[in-house]
């Protein structure tokens, strides 16, 4: 574990960041709210302070920082804040709850999975079709190349109307969209890997008579192996991505989506800041996840880690 | 214009064709002709290659790199098709041949699978052709044997030293009882030490398996010491310049080259190339 000190290091450093940029990011609002708790502010009206940056603030009222990191509704919450939210979210909440990010993260997560799932098997099926078929060699990857051109904000809410005006609701349209973004690394990763093996390898093969079937079964799938694990890591985030966009535009009331949405119209900032760590997190884990599987995997096959 | 040189070769190569009697041949080659196409215009890989192989010949091809040698294993393999003439094997087209598992193929690099076990390696050309199970693993067994690698069926290739990884893979060429085995420069990548030492494991196992062997090879010592007859070829455009019967025992103890009869042979080799080079 070399790596554990930079990582702390960078991690350490972003804190710091962010914890000096409460400051002036608060200081506005924390003028106004200390005028109305009857506190002297320089200057005296709100007018006159939007005149100034956060920083130029923060230097004439230096008695107010401690005040910026208390905020109920701040600009940007503190460290501490979103911790103490994450923390009451997770652990102290039921996870039957509404209010339980366990309960809205599982929400997110099973479109998550599922969409994983329909997305890697379809990159696998593509990657298979482009390798062995020559029409699809031409005219596939241009098309998977461009539908990962449109944005997928702009094309989720059409997936999840057109869907739902054919009566499909809930998880399916959510999956769809995390398939969405997620077949496509995999499609790059399994046609490099599907085509990994030397000219010397196939012509072994060839020197057996062996099938087409039987290549890809005996060579082509086990060679590519390395290739789909580095797939299989940027797909899932990718699908966690995809599931919680499937979330913003429709007024879904579940879900990591969902609870960033509300922080957002109900001014709950710790609330959006929370969800928004929690679906982070979940990423990390689920990347971790799979590098575990990938290095078991490839040890038990006598292959090194790619 | 052909040169002097080729002239010659030529002439030599006739002469030579009828040494083997016709019906003891396995591989027959009469007029090979093959051109690749490439960008910068054709490529002239084999031209009138006519050559003989008789049944338990221990063939080396010997020439450098462009003469075609390789070239020509592949045709015998099936894994080129050549542009004009005729080859036959075992009286079959070469495709004809492979399907009828006439040879095993070794090539330079060992290109065992790293996911498979030396034991798994061995057997997938038997899954492939669908050897059944107590088959295959009788089968894996004796071939180990036979390259003298019992007791590394388990083994991961990585596992292995280069020299045991090509011994394994001239195992999986033997594993499904192919009468010919072609062998593209299998020793080219190892040592001088370790090539000595496959050299002499492969004529004991050429004599108790009495195999036919098509040897391809940049060596001199190694063409001599292994071969029955050796094919001396030259590039541009890739032909035989010289066939050389060996009148060397089969019985061949490795300091068999430090005889007036190798060290002939051997010379003769030498000229052969030089006669192949004067037109550069």
């Amino acid at each position: 574990m070399k790596s554990v000190l930079p990582i702390l290091t960078i991690v350490a450093a972003i804190f710091l960041f962010w914890i000096v940029s409460v400051v002036p990011m608060n200081m506005h609002l924390t003028a106004d709210q200390a005028q109305r708790d009857g506190l002297v502010v320089s200057p005296e009206t709100p007018v006159e302070r939007q005149a100034y940056s956060g920083i130029g603030l923060t230097l004439m009222n230096t008695g107010l920082i401690g005040r910026t990191y208390l905020l109920e509704r701040p600009r940007l919450p503190s460290p501490h804040q979103v911790g103490f939210e994450l923390w009451d979210t997770v652990f102290d909440k039921k996870i039957t709850s509404r209010r339980s990010l366990v309960y809205h993260g599982w929400v997110t997560l099973s479109a998550t999975l599922l969409g994983f799932a329909i997305g890697t098997t379809l990159g696998i099926l593509l990657a298979v079709g482009i390798v062995y078929n020559k029409a699809m060699d031409m005219s596939v990857m241009p098309w998977a190349i461009a539908s990962q051109t449109i944005p997928i904000l702009a094309l989720a809410p059409m997936i999840i109307v057109m869907l739902g005006a054919i009566g499909i609701q809930g998880l399916l349209p959510k999956a769809v969209i995390s398939a969405y973004l997620s077949f496509f690394p995999v499609v790059v990763g399994m046609v490099k890997g599907l085509r990994s093996p030397d000219g010397m390898q196939l012509d072994l093969l060839r020197t057996y008579s062996a099938s087409p079937a039987q290549g890809l079964w005996k060579l082509r799938l086990p060679a590519s192996v390395p290739y789909l694990f580095a797939s299989l890591k940027i797909g899932i985030s990718a699908s966690l991505v995809g599931a919680i966009v499937a979330e913003l535009p429709t007024g879904a009331r579940a879900g990591f989506g969902a609870r960033m949405l509300v922080g957002d119209q109900y001014g709950q900032p710790m609330v959006t800041w929370a969800a928004l760590f929690a679906a982070a997190i979940t990423a990390a884990a689920l990347v971790g996840l799979f590098s575990l599987i990938e290095r078991w995997t490839l040890r038990r096959m006598g292959m090194q880690a790619a | 214009m052909p040169t002097i040189a080729e002239l010659a070769g030529q002439a030599l190569q006739k002469d030579n064709t009828q040494v083997s009697p016709p019906s003891q041949a396995v591989i027959v080659a009469r007029d090979l002709d093959l051109t690749f196409k490439t960008n910068d215009g054709p490529v002239h890989a084999l031209k009138d290659v006519g050559l003989e192989i008789g049944k338990g010949d221990f063939v080396s091809f010997i020439g450098p790199s462009g003469c075609g040698k390789t070239t020509f294993l592949r045709c015998i393999a099936g894994l080129e098709t050549p542009t004009g003439g005729e080859i036959t094997v075992n009286g079959m087209t070469p495709d004809e041949a492979r399907r009828a598992r006439a040879y095993g193929y070794v090539f330079q690099a060992a290109g065992l699978y790293p996911w498979r076990t030396i034991g798994g390696n061995i057997k997938l050309p038997l899954e492939i052709m669908g050897f059944s199970r107590s088959d295959q693993a009788e089968r894996v067994a004796r071939v180990l044997e036979l390259v003298d690698l019992a007791g590394f069926e388990k083994k991961f290739p990585w596992q292995l030293s280069g020299g045991m990884q090509q011994r394994a893979s001239i195992a999986r060429a033997l594993a499904f009882d192919a009468d010919i085995l072609l062998m593209d420069e299998p020793f080219g990548a190892l040592d001088e030490i370790v090539r000595d030492h496959l050299n002499e494991q492969l004529l004991q196992l050429w004599s108790r398996t009495e195999k036919t062997i098509g040897f391809v090879t940049h060596s001199i010592p190694e063409a001599v010491y292994l071969s029955t007859k050796i094919v001396v070829m030259s590039p541009r455009p890739g032909r035989i310049t010289d066939v050389i019967d060996s009148p060397l025992p089969k019985e061949r103890p490795l300091d068999i080259r430090d005889t007036p009869e190798f060290i002939e042979i051997a010379h003769r080799v030498r000229d052969g190339l030089r006669a192949g080079h004067a037109d550069d």
